[in-house]
């Protein structure tokens, strides 16, 4: 499917998402609920092209399933409310605060984290090439929310200007402030390096 | 630039592919078999006494396997940080813990659990406390004064005149808690053709690491296993220790990746202990998650200032006398230091003739404090950068000028006892930044928008930025590999990497033979520095040099015995030692193999009785292994080693919104030779981040009715994000080698900081045709409070509850 990825879209996305009560810093087991509960907890994910059967909880998160059910655990969880962007995937392409998405939500969509942005083989995706080289990341916790939001951006526009890419990113905080050395990877990725 | 092999290039370190793959673990990573999970119930009451705690409700959960309370912890004498406390002095601080089998089950019990608090008066406002009848934030006193002497509470009040006249922007004449001179300052103020005074607030704001400060942890043959979010690495050792009341060899951190730190991690803190006494409790491995919420709690906040500061200029720029009063926001806790520290960085930068510093350490019921980026130095730096801009106005003197009139050099002589410096050169990173920047063309450019403004701002940073003494460790196998043993923690400078290339520069050995050994401190590593400070590049470079040089030594001392002659014959090139004068040699990894033949020092089996426990353990762990290079730094040293910055900035602010934005930015890096370029311009960069928040947004807020904090969450003490900084900042470096080093390196990440918070609050003031606020952050409403001629919604001198 292709997406039109667009600033509106992922505000849209982002708003949608956080209407979800979460537990603030509560992470669920499939124990304290009763099973009467009508809603159908074994379901089949598609995660980084993997189905994944997976016992989820009506009011869990995505961030706690990739984390605590599937040990996909570079997502992070920065603040738990959407508003560092941290936990960052992809849902159909599209960059979501995962710790403000209902994992029920996305049955029947592509679901992308982290541990799928690099191939198989594990030949890096350009954007991780490029923050290397760029040395972007310091502490890295915001890191692989900075990586998916910038392979979101170069699937839908791979010539940004950096100021598209800084607008782009700018739903991903970093407390060290390495901003500068992400957006030189974005350029670097999409072969403008020298811009 | 010199013709190292490693120092001073670029190079790619290995903890990166874990940071942009995801595989890199953090503390919350990390999962234990039978593994429970701990929730904290934290004190609602700004200030109070627990007076009961019924748990009868929960005696029978499902689920619930134990309770830790502060009768399982040691007590602390206040106002020391407790693991739990009976004693809260701050909303959020912890009084129990629940753990279960899953996180919802520990909450709903805490719910259930009943706590009788008896509610204490409380201050969020240090004048609120420090004026006659106001609440104290501890029984104990409103005031407590660290200092070598002997540190303690103490009751100090102000008459309210004395408040309201240092409201007024008047000298404080109110009792002081400590107070240093040198020089005549009087007689300083006499000669000065110029006296500027002004009062002044830097609001404290959280540290917030993107990581909170989870901790899990267990116990395994008599030693607890701690998973912890952690600055530094062996450092930690010995306060976790203390904390967990075990010897400091039966305790291993692992801390692989942290989350930042910005000083709030430095040394070992409470909560990475409670997990260890639950799980002593429980005999199951227990992980007591942080929220966000809880991290603005625990996690740490800079010290707030409010003071008052007057500076004397003889006619030709020089200043001749400061005279600084600084009541310190230390929170309800043992911190502070601030005050001085600023003291300290005005007498560094600006080198005044004669300088006095007067200051107050005074507990508030706010969030415990720490030492934050540049402690002082960054908070002093906001408030020098546009009282220099008006000196140099008043005197007609250029705004860079008077810095470069100013600038400490390798001469100057600072702090009040006028310690010399390792080395300095403000004045060339002033120019080469101004260079960059363009400072006379556009100190005078004007915006084309009627509605907007354009303002250019110089600013000066300066932390100090080495130490010595600690332990350097390395290993040679018999395959040739090098074994760099790295135990300053990994927070995110790579210096613990970029550190260890000072060996394998003195080895000359390949970087693709060398292996990193760091982030767990069983991994055989020796004791290093505190990664905090700005220190790490200073005094790691030399652990790791004087190592290697033991390792060359004996080297050249085995390749003797092998081949004939004496060591002093013999040379290294990298991957063989050889004799100079005949084609006799040995590789590296033949001699790490007769190294473990021979025994002895050459393979750790005996080592120097002046290293620390922690590194002997190490070679005790390692001996036998290889051939073992270990040594104390005891490399020569004295006097300050200064990391310095400087930075340019313009800015063109609406005056119909009050808004501002960051046209262009220089940050110049006076660190000594740049050991690793990309590292230090993320350093610069992030330095600058940080400044521009300090300068226009990150603040805390109190609600001065029941101490309840506003800030919580990202978006309610707001840090900057992409858009609130400018895309593209230019750094660049003196590279001037500092002679106390062996590769001529200092630090560098406080100042990186200092000298961009410091350009805006002189942009901005320039901007605004040198209006001063005398106030961080300035916010837009701040300015637009000021362009429009409406009152400020905060009462002169007010913090932390506006």
């Amino acid at each position: 499917m292709k997406v039109n990825l667009t600033r509106r879209r992922f505000i849209k996305a982002v708003i949608a998402s956080s209407a979800v009560a979460t537990q603030a810093g509560c992470q669920l087991n499939a124990k304290d609920l009763n099973a009467k509960s009508s809603v159908e907890r074994l379901i089949a994910l598609d995660i980084n092209g993997k189905t994944r059967r997976v016992d989820v909880l009506p009011m869990e998160t995505l961030a706690n399933t990739l984390r605590y059910k599937l040990g996909l655990t570079g997502t992070k969880i920065g603040c738990n409310r959407g508003e560092c962007g941290a936990c960052t995937v992809l849902i159909d392409g599209v960059p979501n605060y995962s710790c403000s998405t209902l994992s029920h939500s996305v049955r029947k969509r592509q679901v992308q984290s982290i541990e799928g942005v690099a191939k198989a083989d594990g030949t890096l995706h350009p954007i991780q090439e490029a923050f290397i080289e760029e040395l972007s990341p310091q502490c890295g916790f915001c890191t692989p929310g900075q990586v998916m939001s910038a392979v979101a951006l170069l699937n839908e526009n791979p010539k940004p200007s950096r100021e598209e890419a800084r607008q782009a990113l700018s739903g991903n905080i970093c407390r060290c402030g390495a901003y500068d050395h992400y957006l030189n990877g974005v350029m670097r990725a999409s072969g403008q390096s020298d811009e | 630039m010199s013709n190292y092999k490693h120092i001073g290039k670029d190079f790619v370190p290995p903890d990166i592919y874990g940071k942009i793959t995801g595989k890199a673990k953090y503390a919350e990573d990390f999962r234990a078999e039978g593994m429970v999970f701990a929730r904290m119930y934290t004190s609602p009451v700004a200030h109070g006494r627990v007076t009961n705690i019924d748990t009868s409700a929960i005696d029978n959960m499902e689920g619930v396997v134990g309770i830790l309370t502060a009768d399982d912890v040691p007590s602390v004498e206040a106002p020391n940080a407790a693991i739990l406390t009976n004693s809260p002095a701050f909303i959020g601080d912890p009084i129990l813990a629940v753990a279960a089998t899953d996180e919802q089950i520990a909450e709903d019990a805490l719910n259930k659990i009943k706590v009788q608090i008896e509610t204490l008066p409380f201050a969020v406002d240090p004048l609120d406390s420090l004026v006659e009848g106001g609440p104290d934030a501890r029984e104990e006193g409103n005031v407590f004064a660290r200092s070598r002497e002997g540190s303690g509470f103490k009751r100090i009040k102000w008459t309210k005149k004395q408040v309201d006249e240092f409201r007024a922007g008047k000298e404080p004449t109110g009792e002081h808690a400590s107070e240093w001179v040198y020089g005549d300052p009087e007689k300083g103020f006499n000669e000065a053709a110029l006296i500027i005074e002004q009062p002044f607030v830097t609001t404290g704001y959280a540290h917030m690491s993107m990581e909170p400060r989870t901790a899990m942890a267990y116990w395994e043959n008599g030693t607890c296993y701690v998973y912890g979010s952690a600055q530094s690495q062996s450092f930690w050792l010995p306060g976790l220790a203390r904390l967990l009341g075990v010897e400091q060899d039966k305790v291993v951190l692992i801390s692989e990746n942290t989350g930042g730190g910005f000083g709030s991690k430095i040394g070992a803190y409470p909560a990475a202990a409670l997990p260890g006494y639950f799980s002593k409790k429980l005999g199951r491995p227990v992980q007591l998650r942080i929220t966000r919420e809880q991290e603005y709690y625990i996690g740490s906040a800079r010290v707030g200032f409010q003071g008052w500061i007057k500076l004397g200029f003889a006619k030709n720029g020089k200043m001749t006398a400061g005279d600084v009063y600084i009541i310190e926001d230390i929170g309800p806790n043992a911190t502070g230091g601030d005050g001085s520290s600023a003291g300290d960085a005005i007498s560094l930068l600006y080198d005044p003739e004669s300088m006095r510093f007067r200051g107050v350490p005074v507990l508030t019921n706010t969030t415990p404090r720490g030492a934050q980026r540049g402690p002082g130095q960054n908070q002093i730096a906001a408030v020098m950068a546009p009282l220099m801009d008006q000196a140099a106005k008043s005197l007609q003197i250029d705004r860079l000028e008077i810095r470069k009139i100013n600038a400490v050099n390798s001469d100057t002589t600072a702090y009040k006892d006028q310690r010399p410096l390792t080395s300095a050169y403000m004045k060339e990173a002033l120019e080469k930044g101004a260079d960059i920047f363009e400072w006379q063309k556009k100190h005078s450019r004007k915006s084309d928008d009627a509605t907007k403004v354009r303002g250019v701002g110089i600013g000066q940073g300066y932390h100090s930025a080495g130490t010595k003494g600690f332990d350097g460790l390395l290993r040679i196998a018999s395959d040739g590999k090098v074994h760099l043993h790295s135990g300053v923690g990994n927070l995110g400078t790579y210096s613990y990497a970029s550190t260890t290339r000072a060996a394998a520069e003195v080895l000359k050995c390949n970087w693709e033979d060398c292996i990193i050994h760091n982030g767990r401190t069983d991994n055989n590593l020796p004791w290093s520095s505190y990664q905090a400070g700005s220190v790490s590049t200073y005094a790691q470079t030399r652990t790791n040099y004087v190592a290697a040089v033991d390792a060359v030594r004996k080297m050249k001392n085995i390749a003797a015995r092998i081949h004939g002659g004496n060591a002093d014959d013999y040379d290294i090139d990298g991957r063989n030692v050889h004799h100079k004068t005949n084609n006799k040699s040995s590789t590296y990894g033949e001699i790490a193999q007769a190294a473990i033949d021979l025994g002895g020092e050459f393979s750790g089996i005996e080592y120097p009785d002046d290293i620390h426990d922690i590194t002997k353990r190490s070679v005790q762990n390692i001996a036998g292994t290889g051939l073992v290079g270990v040594a104390k730094d005891k490399l020569p040293q004295q006097g300050i080693i200064p990391g310095l910055a400087a930075a340019f900035v313009e800015i063109e602010l609406d005056l119909e919104t009050g808004k501002y934005e960051i046209l262009d930015y220089v940050g110049i890096a006076e660190c000594g030779t740049v050991v690793h370029p990309q590292g230090l311009a993320a350093q610069m960069k992030g330095g600058a981040v940080w400044g521009m928040g300090m300068a226009g947004l990150e603040r805390h807020v109190f609600d001065s009715q029941n101490g309840l904090p506003a800030n919580i969450g990202y978006h309610q003490c707001k840090i900057p994000t992409y858009l609130d900084v400018p895309s593209v900042t230019k750094t660049s470096a003196v590279d001037i080698p500092d002679p106390q080093n062996p590769f001529g390196a200092r630090g560098i990440g406080e100042p990186a900081m200092g000298c961009a918070v410091a350009a805006l609050t002189s942009a901005i003031s320039d901007a605004l045709d040198g209006y001063n606020f005398g106030r961080t952050p300035i916010s837009n409403d701040m300015i637009l409070n000021y362009v429009t001629g409406n009152n400020q919604s905060f009462k002169p001198l007010q913090t932390n509850n506006f």
